[in-house]
């Protein structure tokens, strides 16, 4: 319960003196943008809502916890002591492993941009103004930080001009969508995911996929939360690709484990094995997650022949 | 014994007005559901909750904190009860009660 605790200390902390969950430099959060020439604000933005960012940092504290499994709990118990005054996420450094995949989610976001800008979209970003949602602290029940949060968010937008938000990952898009209209009685965004736009405009796009076959795996979050089921399914077929989907998809797909792995990350580890093995029993075939959070975790526990890529990842347009 | 703490329940139905947990009526739909396996998520973390009976609670209170909020057990829900959102109402009391946690 110790280490419940203190994690739960360590977000809000976080959150409150340096409003980010996991603060780190700006330069980790900005830098996948560079040479893209994405304008600074304006009235449509791509907000990355900082998750791809955020994942291959939290692959190296896990990488740390399970080497200090023994000492776990004094240093869960002192984190939060020195947390205050030293930022102790900061003493997370990426390995060779962690820089490969931060590289692979950079990929993900710019490839994203491409594919807005072939719709006919230029999207503006907020570069080092734009804040993490809040989604965590909203998950675990930090309700007091969490508004704090969200206020920082909404006047971020509303300085930057800002009137329809493109997002990247189904957890943020939720979240604006969902919870902020509740919190902000004027909200008046439009949020917009870019599986929406692709959906809408890939019609008229040439699109094709990387040849092969591809085992599918839905976000519980787009499909339950979002009803977002035959868009990417569509995007797809309209680009000549075939999908293998296991028993239970749709509304009723299999969490990947994900939503544990800040607290429980070995429950996190045990459920997205099973449903590797669920995927795997489709056939050999590349797993294809649309969710950041699905794609760390089932990567995390794929086989060294096995291959879990973003939906983007696997989309190719023609020049 | 169950110890029950009235005005703990009354706090829990303030805010839970419009989730509606009593709607439940214990078929197990969600519980036969849950990837986690835990045999007191959701329903029994509800009784305890509609009850007032804050140490059950607080004792299941790893349950609370490893539901994956995925929602499988509420698109189900034959009386369409909004659990995950429960589920969250009842950290936000463990946080602030528990943790200390405060804005």
């Amino acid at each position: 319960m110790a280490e419940i605790r203190s994690r739960l200390a360590l977000l809000s902390q976080n959150l409150r003196y340096r409003a980010h969950v996991f603060p780190l430099p700006v330069k980790s959060l900005v830098s996948w943008a560079e040479g893209l020439g994405l304008a600074r604000g304006g009235k449509t933005i791509l907000y990355t809502g900082h998750l791809y960012q955020l994942l291959p940092y939290l692959r190296v504290l896990r990488e740390r916890e399970q080497g200090f499994v023994r000492g776990r709990d004094w240093l869960s118990r002192l984190a939060p002591v020195l947390n205050p005054w030293i930022n102790v996420s900061r003493l997370a450094i990426l390995g060779r492993e962690e820089r490969r995949l931060q590289e692979y989610y950079t990929g993900v976001l710019r490839r994203v941009v491409k594919l807005l800008r072939k719709c006919g979209v230029e999207p503006g970003y907020l570069y080092e103004k734009e804040y993490y949602p809040g989604t965590l602290a909203y998950d675990l029940g930090l309700e007091g930080v969490f508004e704090l949060q969200a206020r920082r968010v909404v006047r971020a937008f509303r300085e930057a001009g800002v009137r329809t938000i493109i997002t990247v990952d189904p957890h943020s898009t939720a979240l604006l969508r969902e919870v902020y209209p509740q919190l902000f009685p004027d909200w008046d965004f439009e949020v917009r995911s870019y599986l929406e736009i692709l959906f809408q405009e890939s019609r008229h796009l040439s699109l094709r996929g990387e040849e092969g076959v591809y085992l599918w795996h839905d976000s519980c979050v787009y499909v339950r939360y979002l009803r977002m089921v035959e868009e990417p399914r569509e995007i797809l077929k309209r680009a000549g690709m075939e999908i293998r989907e296991p028993r239970f998809s749709r509304e009723i797909t299999r969490c990947c484990g994900g939503p544990a792995e800040t607290l429980f990350p070995e429950k996190a580890g045990e459920l997205a094995r099973a449903r590797m093995e669920e995927l795997s029993a489709l056939g050999p075939g590349t797993v294809i997650t649309l969710c950041p959070i699905c794609h760390f975790n089932l990567m995390a526990v794929s086989g060294p022949d096995q291959r879990v890529e973003d939906f983007v990842r696997v989309l190719r347009l023609e020049e | 014994m169950i110890r029950l703490r009235p005005e703990w329940r009354r706090i829990f139905e303030a805010r839970e007005r419009d989730l509606d947990a009593r709607r439940c009526f214990n078929c197990g739909t969600c519980t036969t559901l849950c990837p986690l396996g835990l045999k007191v998520l959701p329903r029994e973390i509800f009784r305890y909750a509609l009850l007032g009976a804050e140490e059950k609670l607080r004792e299941n209170r790893e349950a609370v904190y490893a539901c994956l909020l995925c929602r499988l057990c509420e698109v189900n829900c034959p009386q369409g009860v909004k659990i995950t959102e429960v589920i969250r109402l009842l950290r936000v009391y463990l946080a602030e009660e528990d943790l200390e946690v405060r804005p």
